[in-house]
């Protein structure tokens, strides 16, 4: 276990430098510098001045070994555009992606998972069929699409929902204003998610239907229900948490465009601000935090998934 | 058996009808063009965002535009842009693939991470700050979504090869004295064939699905050229005034990628 954790740590790093460096290489090689020496005002001393101080007129492998060295110590550098420290601009935008992201996973697990199970209690029934046809469509669909759709619908011609952002402007703001806003963005970011883990789910418990000790609890004369929920679902979780695992960095990509579908001020739009005005310190810490959170929250996927597997568990 | 008989019927309706579909599409990119000769590019501000008429079957756009000819000239673009994309990815992806399959040892096992931490990256989120900065055109796109989406291709290919590298034909060209390449090109790529084509289908969907979200974002193909997702930017716009220029768009993708989902489950199922 605790080799399996230092190994899968290692991992993790090596993930983050691979990031960091793509991200800071491009970032180089992209025409057009900081768009806070765009600035005509500024005579070429006081450019110069400026690329001094922030360290820009070194070659870009001096940049990035000084950056990579700060980030090692948790220093992210100060946000050229915002100037201040690019964590705190991140904090101020991080729990907004953190509540979206969090809520379409825990209704992609929550609706995912009893569907899965449902659909393989009796397959070929018309309601598998249509769990089955339901989720190849959801797979199918291109999310900002469904954002969009969504919003005509829910927000255009019913009314009934806003059409974006994470609160109601000027508005003492309550929980419910707040639901209301996190609805349609968590449904249509959950949406294709959703659609992979009852896939998932349906043919890992059929796998497991097909076991001996399903037959056995069955022989003992437990209801089907009950062998389904007690005995299938447990042993199909195993795999899930897996698929869950693998979906973590095509969560948090579909919550970038997500966000500016509904206007919801998350990191995604924070990422896209901070890449358009070149501000170097400011990408590369959005960069690295997300990376982050999706490294965290695998390894935390896997070691459930070793958590719950009891023949694991035991060595 | 009667069961199984009417889930094998059902499967091969659905099959024939994404089959169809997919080709309606194709002929639809390939010839439609040709045959309805009117201007995707033309603007029109006298009959900006109209019902169907005669002369406009599907109305006009927010700029006056023909919607028909945007959306045939947009169904190439997309298309070929997904296929393109497709054929990197998994051409690069079987490169890897095969070099870690063939080679195996320390060569294996470094790519073989390499292929896991590329998993392990939230590439949506990166590609869409890569090019903000790279400013956006087809061939920044093709290569992002090319260098995004290989390690799928790269796991089949060298899980593939491993297993035939014992089969007995193989050693059987080994024992015969066959070098090491004649027995990779002649023997083994041979049979690694459909293994690339399931991959292949299962890499035009996320391939096109990448493309229009990009394009949507304003970072994938530009305006006024027409691709599906670039049509759904605009269409974003003027959502409350003509909501069915976002309709027609996102549904033709919808249909393109749930064809070739379903043909592509039909082959990966035929092969066990």
């Amino acid at each position: 276990m605790i080799l399996f954790l230092v190994r899968r740590l290692g991992h993790g790093l090596f993930v983050l430098l691979l990031v960091s460096t793509v991200t800071f290489a491009s970032m180089m090689a992209a025409p057009g510098g900081p768009s806070l020496l765009a600035d005509p005002k500024l005579s070429v001393t006081e450019r110069a001045a400026i690329e001094t101080r922030l360290g820009l007129d070194q070659p870009a492998t001096v940049q990035y070994t000084r950056w990579l060295g700060r980030a090692v110590r948790g220093d992210l550098g100060a946000s050229f555009l915002y100037q201040t420290s690019s964590l705190a601009t991140i904090s101020a935008r991080l729990p907004q992606t953190l509540l979206l992201a969090g809520t379409a996973l825990l209704l992609t697990l929550g609706v995912g998972i009893p569907l899965g199970i449902s659909a393989a209690a009796r397959p070929g029934s018309f309601w598998d069929r249509f769990v089955t046809l339901s989720s190849g469509i959801a797979l199918a669909v291109p999310a900002f699409w469904l954002g969009l759709m969504s919003i005509l619908v829910f927000a255009v011609w019913a009314r009934a929902l806003p059409a974006g952002g994470a609160v109601t402007e000027g508005d003492v703001v309550g929980l419910a204003d707040r639901v209301r806003h996190l609805l349609l963005p968590a449904l249509v970011l959950a949406a294709a998610g959703c659609a992979e883990v009852v896939r998932y789910t349906r043919s890992a418990a059929r796998t497991t239907l097909a076991l001996p000790f399903i037959q056995a609890a069955r022989a003992r004369g437990i209801s089907s229900r009950r062998v389904m929920w007690r005995h299938v679902l447990p042993h199909a979780l195993l795999s899930v948490v897996n698929v869950i695992g693998l979906q973590l960095p095509r969560l948090v990509g579909g919550a970038a465009i997500t966000e500016t579908v509904f206007s919801w001020p998350g990191m995604g739009r924070l990422g896209v601000e901070a890449a358009l005005g070149r501000d170097y310190p400011l990408v590369m810490a959005v960069t690295l935090v997300v990376s982050a959170g999706v490294v965290i929250a695998s390894i935390v996927a896997d070691v459930t998934q070793l958590l719950m597997d009891p023949r694991i568990r035991a060595t | 058996m009667i069961v199984g008989n009417a889930v094998a019927r059902t499967r091969t309706w659905r099959v024939n009808l994404a089959v169809l579909t997919l080709l309606v599409l194709i002929v639809m990119a390939v010839i439609g063009p040709a045959v309805y000769r009117v201007d995707p590019h033309t603007m029109d501000l006298s009959i900006v965002g109209i019902g169907p008429t005669a002369i406009h079957p599907l109305g006009t756009d927010e700029s006056g535009r023909d919607l028909l000819a945007r959306l045939l000239a947009g169904a190439r673009v997309s298309l070929t842009v997904g296929l393109l994309a497709m054929v990197l990815a998994v051409g690069l992806g079987t490169a890897i693939g095969t070099v870690a399959g063939f080679a195996g040892g320390w060569v294996d096992a470094v790519l073989m991470r390499l292929t896991d931490a590329a998993l392990a990256v939230p590439a949506l989120f990166v590609v869409i700050l890569v090019l903000t900065f790279m400013g956006p055109s087809v061939f920044t796109l093709l290569c992002a979504i090319g260098a995004t989406s290989w390690m799928g291709a790269a796991r089949v290919v060298r899980g593939e090869l491993r297993m035939l590298r014992e089969q007995p034909f193989v050693e059987a060209a080994r024992a015969l004295g066959a070098p090491r390449l004649t027995i990779m090109m002649r023997h083994m790529l041979p049979s690694i064939v459909p293994t690339v084509l399931v991959a292949a289908s299962v890499g035009v969907p996320s391939a096109i699905l990448m493309e229009s979200a990009l394009s949507f974002l304003g970072l994938g193909v530009q305006p006024p050229a027409a691709s599906w997702g670039n049509m759904l930017s605009g269409a974003q716009t003027y959502l409350t005034s003509y909501p069915w220029l976002a309709l027609y768009p996102g549904l033709l993708i919808l249909l393109t990628v749930l064809s070739v989902n379903t043909i592509g489950d039909a082959l990966q199922n035929a092969r066990g």
